[in-house]
């Protein structure tokens, strides 16, 4: 794949936290108009990817290009031009407490356009059909379902029209209806409007129902790469034992820590802190 | 031992750079400033929200110290015949220290702490996050209306405190203990000086607000985003900003009078 | 709706603090005679001022005409210059124009009181009062008559 066909690009990205390697040599690009899943245990620098390509963090070490800019060098107000190209989706959805649905769609709108509000409305009312939820425009952040704040929350990341949309977890915590609503409202997004779509997600299922590309992240790198198919396929023992869901294996169920038996065996008293 | 001064250290340390954070960040928003005129209303919202709000606490507060100043003023002045200082007594005693300094506290206990957990409420449910992303800067969205409108709150509220404590201590002295009205404003008006003593009052007002609404804004904003770190940095503002504005006032007072 | 709900209310608030300080301006505070509307100045030199402070009222026949701007040591003569504001309304003070410092009761503050005198000129901006009184210290005066006592009793 060439430059121009990715917009999103990654090359041998390093970034350490507290001392402790996250991403380690990390390479990935993401084409235009596709859905590209990235898939991986939690705690593997999922989320931490989205805030690289998102400008808010920077890597230690490596190239990163959304759009043909490197963001690392962006100053805050190229930053913030580039940002109203994106829209993301967080697991909580992050909608502001102190307004309605109707008006925090409309906030990007009011902190970047001066639209007249018919038009505005128009907009809005817009994208809430899309996700469903035109009737319950009124309602406030507190008294949505989990499934229709993340609706809400998906409504207000495409109310700009970014070219590109980051969804963070979207299927985490949701039953299987909301879950299935979402699924279908990436796929219809990424395929009537033409927005490329990145998925950042444990959820191995829906990952492999949605994409066009997966990339399987472990260690800080690409474990795998590849079509639905071709990462179904994967003969990694790290891969399909992610794939299948088995408590242990290359993995490991037991967090690190001293040998079972002389650990028992010690006397000395564990001393913890009281609630 | 060695343990302890290590830990002596690094709370300076910490301590050090969390000030130097809090620069920062009121560097940031006076860069903002030019901004937030344009969009007036959201410091008229956190006016509201901020000051009014506060007023009544302010207030009944106010009432209750003004009338036991006039109290026990009344009783140490009688003995030596000088209640008709009274009037002054509590006039100068509300205007450079009791005003500023309790309205001052009061805004720390009631405004300061809700301007924190409300800001920290929303780092930890990715709100600050979710703004940066739609490329808003919560900087001057979020932090500098709660921020401009405490500066402005505070002093309105100390004057509204001297004003009525006044008010309260005339009620008790004249209507009550009995010291005569024409003698208790006269005494008040020879012996209070506009510039030096209400003015002043005004200035250290000032100086308290911008002193609270920045530990406010920033304890928020620098919390960590979880429960217990927005619970700990709610306390921290009330801590933090009542001794600010007490160690504050001592060294305004020894400049000013 | 709400909003301007929201915008009346603090409007109030606002107004409310502003009357409150206009309450502290004009009845708890001495704003009206602190400032001296379109002053000129005079000065005096004084053996000993005593307690006497910067911007302490300057009166004539008890009626506060002025302020006292600046007090300070004249170094030729070791007298305390003290340089008065006097309000622009009271052009005409003779030139031998007397001044004294007196005490507002036993123990208040003090301030200066003009005395006129009789010729046609007048003070100008700049001009200095001749004829001066110190302040009465009271320690002094009770020293003197402790000591006029004693010389009495060994007479």
């Amino acid at each position: 794949m060439t430059e121009a066909e990715n917009l999103v690009v990654l090359t041998d990205i390093h970034l350490k936290r507290a001392g402790k390697p996250v991403l380690d040599s990390l390479s990935l690009s993401i084409p235009h108009n596709s859905v590209t899943a990235v898939i991986g245990p939690s705690g593997v620098g999922k989320t931490t990817l989205l805030e690289l390509i998102s400008g808010r963090l920077k890597p230690d070490r490596g190239y990163l290009l959304v759009d043909g800019l490197s963001v690392p060098d962006l100053g805050r107000r190229e930053l913030f031009e580039l940002r109203k190209k994106m829209g993301m989706l967080f697991q909580s959805g992050a909608l502001l407490n102190d307004l309605d649905v109707y008006e925090n769609i409309a906030f990007p709108l009011r902190e970047h356009t001066r639209l007249p509000e018919p038009v505005l409305r128009q907009m809005i009312l817009m994208k809430l059909e899309l996700v469903g939820l035109r009737g319950a425009r009124r309602l406030m952040p507190a008294e949505l379902s989990g499934g229709m704040t993340r609706r809400v929350a998906l409504a207000r990341a495409i109310v700009i029209d970014p070219v590109m949309v980051m969804y963070d977890e979207p299927f985490t915590g949701l039953d299987p209806i909301s879950k299935a609503i979402i699924v279908k409202l990436i796929r219809q997004l990424n395929s009537t409007l033409g927005m490329t779509s990145i998925v950042v997600t444990h959820d191995v299922h829906e990952a492999m129902q949605i994409a066009d590309f997966v990339y399987m992240l472990g260690h800080g790198k690409v474990l795998a790469r590849g079509t639905p198919e071709e990462i179904k396929n994967s003969q990694r023992d790290d891969v399909r034992q992610f794939l299948q869901g088995q408590a242990d294996g290359p993995v490991p169920f037991h967090y690190h820590a001293d040998e079972y038996l002389t650990d028992l065996m010690r006397t000395d008293s564990e001393k913890g802190g009281a609630v | 031992m060695i343990i302890a001064l290590r830990r002596i250290g690094a709370f300076s340390l910490s301590s050090l750079a969390a000030t130097g954070r809090a620069c920062i960040l009121l560097l940031q928003m006076i860069v903002n400033l030019p901004a937030v005129v344009r969009r007036y209303e959201l410091v008229i919202k956190q006016l509201y929200r901020a000051g009014v709000l506060t007023l009544p606490v302010i207030i009944v507060a106010a009432l209750f110290v003004g009338m036991v100043l006039a109290l026990q003023g009344y009783n140490t002045l009688v003995d030596f015949g000088a209640e008709s200082s009274l009037g002054l007594l509590l006039a100068l005693s509300l205007s450079r220290e009791l005003g500023p300094v309790l309205a001052g506290l009061l805004f720390a206990g009631r405004a300061g702490a809700a301007m924190t957990a409300e800001i920290g409420l929303m780092k930890a449910t990715e709100q600050l996050a979710g703004m940066e992303m739609m490329a808003v800067d919560p900087v001057w969205r979020v932090l500098l209306p709660r921020f401009l409108a405490g500066v402005i709150s505070v002093p309105l509220l100390a004057i509204l405190f001297t004003a009525v404590g006044i008010i309260g201590g005339y009620l008790l002295g004249v209507n009550i203990l009995g010291v005569d009205q024409g003698v208790f404003w006269a005494t008040m008006q020879q012996g209070v000086d506009f510039q030096q003593d209400v003015m002043n009052g005004l200035l250290k007002s000032l100086v308290f607000g911008v002193l609270i609404s920045l530990i406010a804004v920033f304890m928020g904003y620098d919390t960590s985003p979880t429960p217990a770190g927005v619970s700990k940095a709610t306390t921290l503002t009330v801590v933090l900003s009542s001794l600010g504005v007490l160690a504050m006032d001592f060294s305004l007072t020894s400049m000013m009078f | 709706m709400q909003r301007q709900f929201v915008e009346i209310i603090v409007g109030l608030f606002v107004m409310v603090g502003l009357l409150a300080l206009l309450f502290l301006s004009f009845n708890v505070s001495n704003i009206n005679s602190a400032t001296v509307s379109n002053p000129y100045q005079v000065s005096a030199r004084f053996d000993n001022i005593g307690n006497l402070k910067v911007r302490a009222p300057v009166t004539m026949a008890g009626v506060r005409i002025g302020r006292v701007n600046e007090i300070r040591l004249d170094s030729a003569s070791y007298q305390a210059q003290v340089v008065m504001d006097i309000s622009g309304k009271y052009k005409k003070l003779p030139v031998d124009t007397s001044a004294s410092i007196n005490t507002q009761g036993l123990l208040g503050e003090q301030f200066v009181s003009l005395e006129p005198g009789g010729q046609q000129k007048y003070l100008k901006n700049g001009d200095r009062i001749r004829l001066t009184q110190s302040a009465v210290v009271l320690e002094n005066l009770i020293g003197q008559l402790l000591f006029n006592n004693s010389q009495g009793a060994n007479e």
